[in-house]
């Protein structure tokens, strides 16, 4: 089943040969499968390539039913975490070139702990639920003023590690405390937290500590460093969770 | 299933979610339904920042504002709109503020403002700093701050429900129908008013900035109703593509002090537009990195790209001001913009043209005035004119919520005084019928192998520079691939998370949107804005200072029958006569 990638990519420099692949996705269809299974599919690509143009050339030329989640292509609308040789990456921020040499493999699998629903497509209702459950939202409830509240470089810079997350799932997903304790919030969920908390213009930090203060919350972690690993957006997770436990511990951000 | 909302809101981008926010304040019942996850609407994707005479940095007026919407669109602006715009646009960035997204700031704590093309103070005497930012990650904000104040409303949303229908009848919007993509179930949804806000198009071309899933859905499923698309033919490429791949990197890689080289090191701007250089406006920038390719100075293996130069900027702005596209150029293209000249293209990024609409969001069903009560459009799915033949950078962040707030506000205050129309018996029948034929076309012909027939052969004839043969040629190219498509058949047959079926239809959507584009372009003999024509190379105001409706035939598929719509001259208070464009 081998086909010709097409030319999806980046620039390949002359004389670069196409790498020749198998590509192993884990596929579960539930309205014929009692479980999930292995289907190996060969394929050619540039080193440059991302993995997402290669799963999407499975779909488009070789295998039509294989359904996951994309959209932007570039790493900013993370709908494409998925497993790839045992890591939660986004596919398209993962070049080919990183992941195989020539004759090897790329191993695709869902991202772990929630149901999967269809091949690489799993339900991202809890996922969403725990964000919902911190008050992900700016609050307050002083009278604006007319132009905007004023806030110092500083300020604002303590928000841009939070506020760089794209809610991809990344890095929930691959935390072992996750995977064994469902309700635990999550790494993503605190990072949203963090983004409030440490917003000088929020006035709701005390109910978000307290929410962080749950036994699904912040003290759920073990600082594995899954998380900071696993995010594709560089984001320093495990640091961030250590700052709310800071701010539970002293009652204040 | 059925539902019955006050006010649907079809798209949870920028427009969308504002539109949703401010419909839900109008004590209405509102849903949004998206064929996305929240948060993977491509308003992300947007970088460099949201234009507002805020006067942080430098002085600046909204009439300075107005005017460069105005000028940069070519005169082709509606000028009522664009004074709407800058005015609402101030007051729109402080909400933003308030509703808490986390903008970049003065030494002072005020919002941060930079440069971006085409904004100038005193009518064009200079570049200003007006664009308010995030970083370069703008958009994103943007959308997360937005779906968080939707999620703080306790707004409903249908995720992943993909609109096949609107339902239109005597003249009313009365609702529409839509594909659970979960279930495979189809939902009709009854409305009183509905907004769509689903975005651009941008991937009938091969190399773009946009999302896969901007296919113009809505824009085509409003045109096979025999209802006009205004001005298809302006669509904006974007002049700072990563080579090959497209991928934006922001108009504020200039703004910070970027410089444009070509092969041999000239900054080429300096000849194109000698006043503001790099920060000229999108469609001259675009066509002048074109002639440099032409004229054998471009770079790159198949010197088809040219260089943007960051090396002399200091690296905290690069690594902090463009954080995001300084990561995109080390993760794609494993170049280093601190030291590295990186290697960009034009890529299609924004439609102009869509669905047209009044000030108040109202979708128009002609050139002289007529409406589709009940139904309302915002962001690039819509045309109010705010961009005429070229879009501002900064512009589209700004339409999205000066628009996407006054669609919301307008289509509640319509629901409040209106009983629900009554929805038509069998309203899924199109939609069904739609299903069957993918699902039992007579061939084999793949979805994806016309998809990028029509990317290549769109990119190539109705690109940034266009003649009137090529266009023939792609009307003829476009008939053959529709014709084509009628034989396309899904071979999937689940039922679940059926995205074969999907992208099938999404191709259909494409080749209606290329279908009206196609035509508008060839038939305007002109060169205004993002619409160059190398036969007819002048602006010519006395022929075609107006709009272009495009009207899919009814009774001849393939036929598109051409109308006009007035361009809005005047503002309430100011007026800008047109005048030959140059920086």
């Amino acid at each position: 089943m081998t086909q010709t990638a097409t030319n999806t990519g980046v620039v390949a420099p002359l004389g670069v040969p196409m790498l020749q692949l198998k590509v192993k996705v884990l596929r579960f269809d539930p309205e014929k499968d009692k479980k999930a299974h292995w289907t190996t599919y060969d394929v050619e690509a540039q080193p440059g390539d991302r993995v997402l143009d290669v799963i999407n050339h499975i779909k488009w030329y070789l295998e039509p039913s294989l359904t996951f989640r994309r959209s932007c292509m570039h790493g900013i609308c993370g709908s494409d975490a998925m497993l790839i040789n045992g890591r939660n990456r986004l596919a398209c921020k993962t070049l080919v070139r990183d992941v195989a040499k020539n004759g090897g493999t790329i191993q695709v699998e869902p991202i772990r702990g929630l149901k999967v629903e269809k091949d690489l497509l799993v339900d991202m209702e809890p996922f969403f639920d725990s964000y919902k459950a911190i008050m992900p939202y700016f609050i307050n409830e002083s009278p604006a003023p007319a132009a905007e509240r004023i806030q110092s470089e500083e300020q604002a810079e303590r928000m841009a590690h939070s506020s760089n997350c794209i809610l991809c799932a990344c890095c929930t997903t691959s935390c072992p405390i996750f995977w064994v304790n469902g309700s635990y919030l999550g790494p993503a969920a605190i990072v949203q937290a963090h983004r409030f908390i440490f917003d000088s213009r929020d006035e709701a930090t005390h109910q978000r500590l307290g929410i962080m203060n749950q036994n699904t919350g912040v003290w759920r972690c073990r600082t594995a460093y899954n998380c900071t690993e696993a995010c594709p957006r560089d984001i320093p997770i495990t640091q961030l969770i250590e700052e709310v436990k800071r701010a539970v511990m002293y009652g204040q951000a | 299933m059925h539902h019955r909302y006050d006010v649907l809101v079809v798209g949870a981008g920028g427009a969308g979610l504002m539109a949703a926010l401010y419909a839900a304040k109008g004590n209405v019942s509102v849903a949004c339904i998206s064929k996305l996850y929240p948060t993977r609407s491509h308003t992300g994707a947007a970088q460099g920042g949201i234009g507002a005479a805020l006067g942080n940095v430098q002085e600046d007026h909204w009439e300075w504002h107005m005017f460069d919407t105005v000028k940069g669109g070519d005169y082709l602006t509606d000028q009522d709109a664009a004074e709407v715009f800058a005015k609402d646009i101030i007051d729109a960035v402080y909400e933003l503020e308030h509703m808490g997204l986390p903008f970049s700031r003065t030494p002072e704590g005020k919002i941060a403002q930079r440069k971006f093309g085409g904004h100038t103070r005193d009518f064009g005497k200079a570049a200003v700093e007006r664009s308010c930012y995030a970083k370069d990650r703008t958009g994103h904000m943007i959308l997360q701050t937005l779906y968080q104040q939707n999620v703080k409303a306790g707004t409903t949303f249908f995720n992943e429900f993909h609109v096949t229908d609107l339902i239109i009848e005597g003249g009313r919007c009365r609702g529409l129908v839509a594909y659970h993509l979960a279930t495979g179930e189809i939902h009709t949804f009854h409305a009183k008013a509905v907004i769509l806000a689903a975005g651009g198009y941008g991937r009938i071309f091969k190399i773009t900035s946009n999302a896969l899933t901007l296919t113009g859905d809505l824009m085509s499923i409003y045109y096979r109703k025999g209802l006009p698309l205004e001005d298809m033919e302006f669509y904006q490429f974007h002049p700072t593509g990563l080579a090959k791949l497209g991928i934006l990197v922001t108009e504020g890689i200039r703004g910070e002090g970027g410089i444009l080289r070509n092969d041999s090191g000239e900054r080429f701007m300096e000849r194109y537009a000698p006043t503001i250089k790099d920060l000229a406006p999108r469609d001259i920038v675009s066509r002048s990195i074109i002639k440099e390719i032409r004229e054998g100075r471009g770079v790159g293996r198949d010197k088809d790209a040219v260089n943007i130069d960051l090396t002399h900027l200091p690296r905290d702005v690069i690594e902090g001001k463009l954080a995001e596209i300084t990561d995109l150029a080390r993760t794609y293209l494993g170049m280093d913009p601190v030291k590295d000249l990186v290697p960009i293209q034009p890529t299609a990024h924004y439609a102009m043209g869509g669905i047209p609409t009044d000030l108040n969001g109202l979708c128009l069903s002609d050139g002289s005035g007529g409406s589709i009560e009940g139904l309302y459009a915002a962001g690039e799915q819509a045309c109010v004119s705010l961009h005429g033949a070229n879009r501002l950078g900064t512009n589209s962040l700004g339409d999205l919520v000066v628009f996407g707030r006054r669609a919301g506000i307008y289509a509640a205050q319509y629901a409040r005084q209106v009983e629900f129309p009554d929805m038509p018996e069998g309203a899924e029948r199109e939609t069904m019928d739609m299903f069957d034929r993918l699902r039992n076309g007579s061939g084999k012909d793949n979805a994806a192998a016309i998809r990028k027939e029509l990317q290549e052969s769109m990119m190539n004839n109705v690109g940034i520079f266009r003649n009137g043969p090529d266009m023939e040629r792609q009307v003829g190219i476009i008939q053959e691939l529709k014709a084509r498509y009628h034989n396309v058949t899904v071979s999937d047959p689940s039922r679940r998370y059926n995205s074969e079926l999907i992208e099938a239809m999404e191709l259909g959507f494409m080749l209606d949107c290329a279908e009206a584009m196609t035509a508008s372009a060839l038939n305007r003999t002109e060169s205004r804005g993002a619409h160059d024509r190398e036969d007819y190379a002048e602006r010519d105001d006395s022929n075609w200072l107006k709009h272009t409706m495009a009207y899919k035939d009814l009774n001849k598929d393939g036929n598109v029958v051409i109308g006009y719509k007035p361009v809005a001259l005047k503002g309430f208070t100011r007026a800008f006569e047109p005048k030959p464009r140059v920086y």
